[in-house]
């Protein structure tokens, strides 16, 4: 560890930093006001937001591989076959570059498609539509060519399902210019995302971890529509700061539990939109705390965590007290045996370890 | 005074004229772009249609202005024969600002939705989904839009086209599948590529009505159009042309051509189909000299204002790199 020399390089470099004002930071929480709550799961929420979709707009549409007869791979869409049809609950073929291009087609020629791909994996057999075609129409037609179509697909590793079906590629999909890459982690994210997206003029990508879906919870039952711009300040510290999504951020906040119990104070942000980033809130909260520690399901290198870290650099390198962290997949296959699998992930443990290492 | 009646033949007549003046059109419009690529004018990846205007000129004939074209990157001849206009079409191939996609896209990407022309696609069979899509949505909004999209034998080999046959078929989308088949997928002939070199007995075991078609014969190809696109119209889900063609030049404008002899080409050649329309009107006296003469004129006059206005037309300000990118948003 550099972490001595980069505090000599700090203090040289740093002559003069300001203690910002400890405020509270904004919390992106919809407002619950007083309105009933009732107990539900991520599938659920998820279940409601398309229902929700379906209802409010006869352009909107659910198209892919067992979503209707079979209820979808994950079950979220459980049901929605019979209360609307098979034209707008749409079976597909397992033909990921057919649906997923028609549902750019439908996208430009008025519709708004929800896409589902069973999993981020087979969301490669449909990589040329969505960076040739869905990313790229809007830009290569001079603004005449609009793709107003969300894809969901589940994602991450953690249910021992091996090499092929646990796959973290959401931080490939955010290299890519004229997408918007969301990763829903509660209960209000997965209700509320889904209408914003099918809102959004352009393709909007919905990644949603498989170990989320039995996630259980309160939510409003008038929970509805969420802003897909900003990340959210999910447990306010001032210690240190770690950034997670999706997958990643229930592990970050039992760090932040267990930490606590050493009397560090993590603050955890939630990013929820992965493109574009909301800089500002990253920024905000490490030129408080000082330390960053990012936690990326995805493998280490060229990660999402890996440009997080370059932004903080670029941004925040004076006030920062230690090295970026990063708590990333080990560069391995995902391998099937549980403690391997287990290994290969990022864990509690090693978030707290990774926040020791800069903190103190 | 009542207009005098014409006779009918006068009217096919006068039809013929104006697919050949199409033709030509396209033919006179590559010509200039060949000669604009020389001279360093214009840029990028250049894909010429000459040899296979029929097939575009024919196609476009049976279609209504409120049917959908996805087209390749080899589109200068649908873009121009669907009315996207001249002007536009040569300041895109300048890169400039006035340009049919604003200087974004080039030869390759020309769109113009008010003419539902919904572009050229860059990678092969890259269009097919779009189409398949743009027609489910027809379909879904009981439009009777046809949805006609391009591609050539090489898209054949890919799985995006097995895929989209099949999707098609399946949901009975309202598409006309109108595969060029210039029998080269760049540079490797379709006997080197193809198991089954029979492009309409591949796409007729997906179950849609499909034949070949002479693409060197613009009646030829206008007739099957027609049919095919009435039947799509009416509900009788896809059909497949295979329109049977030849590219005169090289597959772009780096192409040495080492892959075939210069006698096919040659052979071809005699083919052509606008060489080949105008003898047979010549043959039935609809076409004289001076009805020749004046179409050439007409052409040259406004390809030649065309290459002035796309010169002197303004460039995008860089500071607009990032436009379209993302829609912009209200707020």
């Amino acid at each position: 560890m550099s972490v001595s020399g980069a505090r000599a390089k700090s203090a040289r470099a740093r002559p003069a930093r300001a203690e910002p004002a400890r405020t509270e930071p904004a919390r992106v929480e919809p407002a619950a006001g007083a309105s009933e709550q009732i107990q539900t799961t991520y599938r659920e929420a998820m279940r409601a937001a398309i229902r929700d979709a379906m209802q409010r707009d006869d352009r909107v549409f659910l198209m892919g591989e067992d979503v209707g007869r079979y209820g979808g791979c994950f079950a979220v869409s459980m049901g929605l076959l019979a209360e609307f049809g098979p034209e707008r609950i749409r079976d597909t073929p397992l033909s990921e570059s057919a649906f997923v291009g028609a549902g750019i087609g439908a996208a430009m020629a008025g519709m708004r498609p929800i896409v589902e791909i069973m999993t981020v994996n087979f969301s490669l057999l449909a990589l040329d539509q969505i960076l040739n075609n869905a990313a790229t129409l809007l830009h290569m037609s001079g603004g005449q060519v609009g793709v107003p179509l969300v894809i969901r697909m589940t994602t991450g590793a953690g249910r021992q399902v091996a090499a092929q079906h646990s796959h973290s590629l959401e931080g490939w999909y955010t290299h890519i210019p004229g997408l918007r890459v969301l990763a829903p982690a509660t209960l209000e994210d997965a209700r509320g995302m889904l209408w914003t997206a099918l809102e959004d003029p352009d393709p909007v990508l919905i990644f949603e971890h498989g170990s989320l879906y039995n996630a259980k919870g309160m939510l409003a039952a008038d929970a509805g529509a969420v802003d897909i711009d900003s990340a959210a300040i999910r447990r306010p510290g001032g210690d240190v700061t770690l950034i997670a999504y999706g997958g990643t951020l229930g592990k970050a906040l039992a760090a932040a539990e267990a930490l606590e119990q050493d009397g560090i104070d993590a603050e955890v942000i939630d990013l929820r939109t992965l493109r574009p980033l909301d800089d500002a809130t990253i920024i905000g909260s490490v030129a408080r705390t000082h330390r960053a520690v990012i936690v990326d399901e995805g493998w280490r290198s060229g990660s999402l965590a890996a440009e997080i870290s370059a932004r903080i650099m670029e941004q925040a390198f004076f006030d920062l007290d230690a090295p970026v962290q990063r708590v990333c997949s080990a560069e391995v296959p995902i391998p099937y045996a549980r403690h391997l699998e287990a290994a290969a992930l990022p864990q509690v443990d090693g978030v707290v370890a990774a926040v020791r290492t800069v903190v103190g | 005074m009542t207009p005098p009646v014409r006779p009918a033949t006068n009217l096919d007549a006068a039809h013929r004229l104006d697919l050949l003046r199409q033709m030509l059109f396209i033919r006179r419009f590559e010509e200039k772009c060949v000669e604009l690529y020389s001279g360093g004018e214009i840029r990028g990846f250049v894909h010429l249609y000459i040899g296979e205007e029929a097939v575009a000129v024919g196609v476009n004939s049976a279609l209504t202005p409120d049917d959908n074209i996805v087209s390749t990157y080899r589109e200068h001849g649908h873009a121009l024969v669907r009315g996207v206009p001249l002007d536009s079409v040569m300041a895109e191939m300048y890169g400039k600002v006035t340009g049919c996609s604003h200087g974004r896209g080039g030869s390759m990407h020309l769109f113009d939705t008010s003419r539902r022309f919904y572009g050229g696609n860059a990678i092969v069979g890259g269009g097919l989904p779009l189409a398949v899509g743009i027609a489910l949505a027809d379909k879904m909004r009981g439009q009777s839009r046809v949805t006609a999209c391009f591609f050539g034998d090489g898209a054949v080999a890919e799985g995006e086209f097995h895929e989209c046959m099949n999707l098609a078929a399946l949901w009975e989308l309202p598409v006309l599948f109108c595969c060029e088949n210039n029998r080269y997928a760049m540079g490797t002939a379709i006997e080197r590529a193809q198991a089954q070199t029979d492009l309409a007995v591949r796409a007729g075991s997906y179950g849609m009505p499909a034949w070949p078609v002479d693409g060197m014969d613009v009646l030829a190809v206008e007739r099957s159009a027609g049919l095919a696109a009435e039947t799509v119209r009416s509900g009788g889900g896809p059909h497949f042309l295979e329109l049977r063609t030849y590219r005169f030049r090289a597959h772009s404008m780096y192409d040495p051509e080492l892959y075939r002899n210069k006698d096919e080409v040659e052979l071809w050649k005699e083919r052509d189909p606008i060489t080949a329309l105008a003898e047979q009107m010549r043959a039935a006296g609809e076409l004289s000299d001076g009805d020749l003469a004046s179409i050439e004129d007409e052409l040259a006059r406004a390809i030649t204002e065309s290459v002035s206005s796309a010169r002197s037309a303004p460039a995008e300000d860089v500071r607009d790199l990032a436009k379209f990118v993302y829609t912009p948003r209200q707020s």
